[in-house]
């Protein structure tokens, strides 16, 4: 899908790439043995070399190293068995030690790839550059004193992972696209919880604008965009900006700059004079981080089955379409739910379902998967119901609706209030003559040529029987009785 | 007198009960206050501290199973953090910091048995070769020029160490040793000073200068008391990264080892012109009394000796200005009044805690640091480390132990200190190219000079093999019969 | 080797290290006269030669096991503060 922006001097295309911040799940902090856990009392969750006391070192933490080899096979990237530490160096108030412990040089996750689906059925390749590890900082509060601002270092040393795509993304839908894979893959793999609204996922956003068949121009980032639709919005306007000042006349700066989604602008966050020197070196507190190639081996072979291998099985075990097959990998958890539902079942009837009224239920009542009150045994048996023809399709609904209400089985549900379907030839041939003698001008409007009221007639008998006849015999016996 | 004992002689009289260790730790104390006035070997005395745990001591000693160092007198590096106990690296800017922490060091020697007496003076943040640095003002060398009163400098950084040690206030004292700051100090007093191969003693909880440099070593008035105190302070240690997982051998009984055999490699590059025929004459004294030992002298070459200084005076700074970049007034230390911005909060704060040595060697480090120059300065130096340490490798194929000079010079009057930084740099010259290839090396008092000041000797080891400088250390002790004493000390007339 | 006053301006912001016009020019020098005397180092061949990393006889870097085993210590962390509210750390007010 291309997408163009029309400029006085012609059309422009964008170059994007970006650099996701993604926080990693683990107990305790990269370098300290201090809980990683979210929203404690300020400073609680803070040991003295997260705040840089004076002779503090730094140990890893070899949970998190397990985590970003994980993401970088899950990335199909390349696993770098010898890494190193370096510390970027510059001061600020969320930075006890003076300095990020970080990998510039030497990362422990090189050259990998992420395939993103777009909204008219394409697929692209998105190269990753690196994956490597590193400090977060801590937090400041701004709004509590009038000439002060609060430091809380409860962050300060949770691992991060930065992982940094190449320059391919071409559409502010695909960087959309990419980030909405990449969350997913991380959930998968189970090595961040792709929380954007929380901060433990967040994006710095490269923008560069071009003419076709032109090098790269010079390209600006935006800062710390902490939601997909603001990056799809940030890359907009910044390229926007871009075309206009390239065809003004004018230069664009390489700078950092900053997304303002209630101005709809980004603005520029530091000036040129007080541009960054991080100074990077070694840090001599760590030495080579060496790994295995049997340890990656021991988890790769740990590693849970990722988004696309799972669609691609299930539409090959279920036969289910590559659009329902999609919607049912969007989460780990959703899928393992289909499956439990179609396993020995009819997997595109469990499709049909959990896609259209099981998922709206979820929807009107704003429950997670997770929190569900119609478990996927319970979805199973009701499926398990229509099968074998206790009830129909219809009162299916009805029975999923009072499911999701009360949490009984279908089948309590179906006993107690008597929804089970008539399959007696008698009662849906006396429904039929009353519906019929009731309806004799009816009758005789459908005998003269007016097709459509067959239809009519089998309403009447399915709301005779309170939508409970099996709806296939009362289509059997209303033709038989009206032509004999 | 207690204060003359060494710590080997002290033990064994606590355990005989010859005298307890309240009235060890009183002597010292006692010492200590008539004497730190002048010296200023202390920047903080623990007196009362002391006195409780020497109490404690008396205790354990009176049960039977007291570790080596139980009711032993020591002072502590005021680099060191001890836990309650006021901690400054000699800098205004950690003029009131408490660590909530005890280093991993100064935790082993407690858990030894030991008393700290205090913590001991040293150039701000361990950066300098003479104590003149120090926030809490210049320590003495308790050793003079014969018939000639002018105050001399100890030595750094680990001066107020060497001093107290010297001047019999302490009966041993740590000390720390980036490019030479026990060594240097240890032989301008008269001491012996041995420095551990990096990651030999813990770096946990000891404030750090140069991270790829610094270690932790004793400071004694004998190579056995060093033996003893190494034996104390050393171990592997997982909150330090860099800590070797090595079994400690027994340093004490390698004091005892014989030297037969023993290969002593006499480095050709340590004889650079202008050396003072004193100095020269000291060595050759040295030389004779290992190859009076037993030992074999064999000539060996370290050819990129004279790069040790300029790659460490790139290396440390660039280390020590990132590891100085915490101190900027927000979560301890002391923090400039009247900042209008955070920025402003850092310049002030670290102008004004910084002394002039300090913020020199932050700078240089900076530099070096900063785009364009980081190939041209620090990976270079880096790269010509490398050659240093494999200087030292090819030697250790022929021989098992170098024997050096420890200083160019000795101890020099306070007034008579360079008033250009690089001429003052140079007093580390014998001492820096051990500490960039992370060799142990020990310096040994041998002999005085015609001023009647002590004059050390350098070994330098294999790395992790102490064993050999503390057998080696222990002859030339032996055969240099190494008796004189300051004329400022304990008990002599003040 | 000289430094130019716009350098050491520079490199003393990057350090965050307040230098009033005296105090630079001093610095100025010095610094020249240190980064002239390194200038040695040019006479060594370096061609080929890794640079050293650390000076740990260690193989590798040691790992820990992701277990919490620090941390829960405020008062600790807070106990030198030389400026702090309630339990936060404070600084000159940041705009950002
Ligand atoms: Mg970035
Ligand atoms: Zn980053």
């Amino acid at each position: 899908m291309s997408y163009v922006i029309e400029g006085s001097t012609g059309p422009w295309e964008i170059v994007v790439g970006l650099e996701v911040h993604a926080q990693v799940i683990s107990n305790s902090k990269l370098f300290s043995g201090a809980s990683t856990l979210f929203g404690g009392e300020p400073n609680t969750h803070v040991s003295l070399i997260d705040a840089g006391f004076p002779g503090m070192l730094p140990v890893i933490n070899r949970g998190c190293v397990a985590q970003a080899v994980r993401t970088g096979l899950g990335l199909k990237a390349r696993i770098n068995l010898e890494s190193r530490f370096d510390r970027k160096n510059y001061f600020y108030a969320d930075l006890p030690q003076g300095y990020q412990i970080s990998q510039f040089a030497h990362p422990i996750i090189g050259e990998g790839k992420i395939e993103i689906e777009l909204s008219d059925g394409s697929t692209r390749e998105i190269g990753i550059t690196r994956l490597h590890l590193e400090q977060d900082a801590g937090k400041l509060m701004h709004d509590q004193d009038p000439k002060r601002s609060f430091v809380d270092l409860n962050r300060a040393g949770v691992a991060l992972m930065e992982i940094v795509s190449e320059p391919d993304i071409r559409t502010p839908e695909e960087a959309g696209a990419y980030l909405r894979k990449l969350r997913q893959i991380l959930r998968y793999l189970g090595t961040c919880d792709g929380n954007m609204d929380e901060g433990s996922m967040r994006a710095d956003v490269n923008v560069s604008v071009r003419k076709a068949g032109e090098p790269f121009r010079t390209r600006c980032e935006i800062k710390n965009v902490n939601s997909i639709r603001f990056v799809t919005q940030a890359i907009e306007i910044e390229a926007a900006r871009q075309v206009e000042i390239w065809e003004s006349g004018g230069e664009v700066d390489q700078e950092t700059r900053l997304f303002d989604p209630g101005r709809g602008e980004t603005r520029s966050l530091r000036s040129k004079e007080d541009a960054h020197d991080y100074r990077y070196f070694p840090d001599p507190d760590l030495l080579p981080l060496v790994i295995e190639q049997s340890w990656v081996d021991q988890l790769k072979a740990c590693l849970p089955e990722l988004p696309d291998e799972k669609r691609a099985r299930l539409q090959k075990e279920y036969g289910i379409t590559a659009y329902d097959a999609g919607v049912l990998v969007a989460e780990q958890a959703i899928a393992d739910f289909y499956e439990t539902v179609a396993k020995g079942r009819d997997g595109k009837s469990a499709a049909a379902w959990m896609t259209g009224d099981f998922f709206a239920a979820l929807n009107r009542t704003g429950k997670s998967i997770e929190e569900s009150p119609v478990g996927a045994d319970k979805l199973g048996a009701m499926l398990d119901l229509i099968a074998d023809g206790t009830i129909n399709g219809k009162i299916a609904k009805e029975v999923l609706e009072t499911m999701f209400e009360t949490g009984e089985a279908p089948l309590e549900i179906v006993e107690r209030k008597g929804l089970r379907q008539v399959t007696d030839t008698g009662a849906i041939e006396k429904a039929a003559d009353e519906v019929l003698t009731k309806n004799a001008d009816k009758l005789e409007q459908y005998l003269g040529g007016k097709d459509k009221l067959f239809g009519f007639f089998v309403g009447q008998v399915m709301k005779a029987t309170q939508g409970k006849a099996n709806p296939a015999m009362v289509n059997e016996i209303l033709k038989k009785k009206i032509h004999g | 007198m207690l204060t003359d004992l060494t710590i080997a002689q002290a033990a064994e009289g606590l355990r005989r009960r010859d005298f307890s260790a309240a009235e060890l730790t009183k002597a010292h104390t006692g010492a200590i206050g008539q004497l730190n006035e002048r010296l200023n070997a202390y920047i903080t005395v623990t007196a009362d501290k002391a006195e409780a745990a020497a109490a404690q001591a008396d205790k354990a000693l009176a049960a039977g199973d007291a570790p080596t160092l139980t009711g032993i007198p020591l002072g502590i590096k005021d680099l060191f953090c001890t836990e309650g106990v006021k901690t400054t690296a000699a800098s205004r800017i950690l003029g009131n910091f408490v660590p909530p922490y005890e280093s991993t060091v100064t935790a082993n020697l407690l858990k030894n048995g030991a008393v700290f007496l205090g913590k001991t003076n040293l150039d701000e943040f361990a950066m300098g070769s003479a104590n003149l640095t120090s926030a809490f003002g210049e320590v003495e060398n308790p050793w003079h020029r014969t018939g000639d009163a002018s105050v001399l400098v100890p030595g750094g950084s680990s001066g107020g160490s060497a001093a107290a040690v010297a001047a019999h206030i302490a009966m041993g004292a740590t000390g720390t040793d980036t490019g030479g700051s026990i060594r240097q100090p240890a032989a301008y007093c008269g001491i012996v000073g041995l420095k551990p191969t990096y990651g030999r003693c813990s770096r946990w909880g000891t404030i750090a200068f140069a991270s790829s440099l610094d270690q932790a070593g004793p400071m004694t008035r004998t190579v056995e008391d060093a033996a003893i105190m190494l034996q104390a302070m050393a171990g592997h240690d997982p909150k330090d990264s860099t800590s070797a997982d090595l079994a400690v051998p027994d340093y004490r009984a390698a004091t005892t080892r014989s030297l037969k055999g023993l290969r002593v490699g006499i480095p050709a590059e340590y004889r650079p012109e202008g050396m003072s025929a004193e100095l020269l004459a000291v060595w050759q004294k040295g030389i004779d009394m290992l190859r009076d030992a037993g030992c074999e002298i064999v000539d060996v070459s370290l050819p990129h000796t004279k790069y040790g200084l300029a790659t460490y005076y790139i290396i440390a700074p660039a280390e020590c200005s990132s590891n100085l970049a915490r101190y900027d007034g927000v979560r301890f230390g002391v923090r400039a009044e009247g900042a209008a911005s955070l920025d402003d909060l850092y310049e002030k704060t670290r102008h004004d805690g910084f002394g002039e040595e300090v913020r020199r060697r932050i700078l240089v480090g900076t530099y070096v640091l900063s785009a364009g120059y980081y190939d041209a300065y620090y990976l270079k130096a880096q790269k010509v480390r490398t050659l240093i340490r494999r200087d030292f490798t090819s030697a250790f194929e022929k021989v098992d132990v170098l024997l050096t000079p420890t200083a160019p010079t000795a101890a020099f009057g306070r007034d008579e200190k360079p008033e250009d930084p690089v001429q003052m740099y140079l007093n580390d010259i014998f001492t820096v190219p051990a500490s960039m290839a992370g060799q142990p090396a020990m310096s040994v008092p041998v002999a005085l000079d015609s001023r009647g000041l002590p004059l050390g000797l350098q070994l330098i080891g294999r790395h992790f093999d102490e064993e050999t400088l503390i057998a080696a250390g222990a002859a030339l002790e032996k055969a240099a019969a190494f008796s004189a004493r300051p004329d400022l000390r304990a008990g002599a007339a003040a | 080797m000289s430094l130019d006053p716009a350098t050491t301006r520079r490199i003393a912001r990057l350090a965050r290290i307040g230098l009033d016009d005296q105090e630079t020019e001093a610095v100025r020098t010095q610094l020249g006269g240190i980064l002239g005397w390194i200038e040695i180092l040019n006479e060594v061949e370096v061609e080929g030669v890794p640079p050293m990393v650390g000076t740990s006889m260690n193989a590798a870097l040691p790992q820990r096991e992701d277990i919490v085993t620090d941390g829960d210590c405020q008062e600790k962390v807070l106990s030198n503060a030389p400026d702090r509210a309630g339990p936060f750390f404070t600084v000159p007010k940041v705009v950002e």
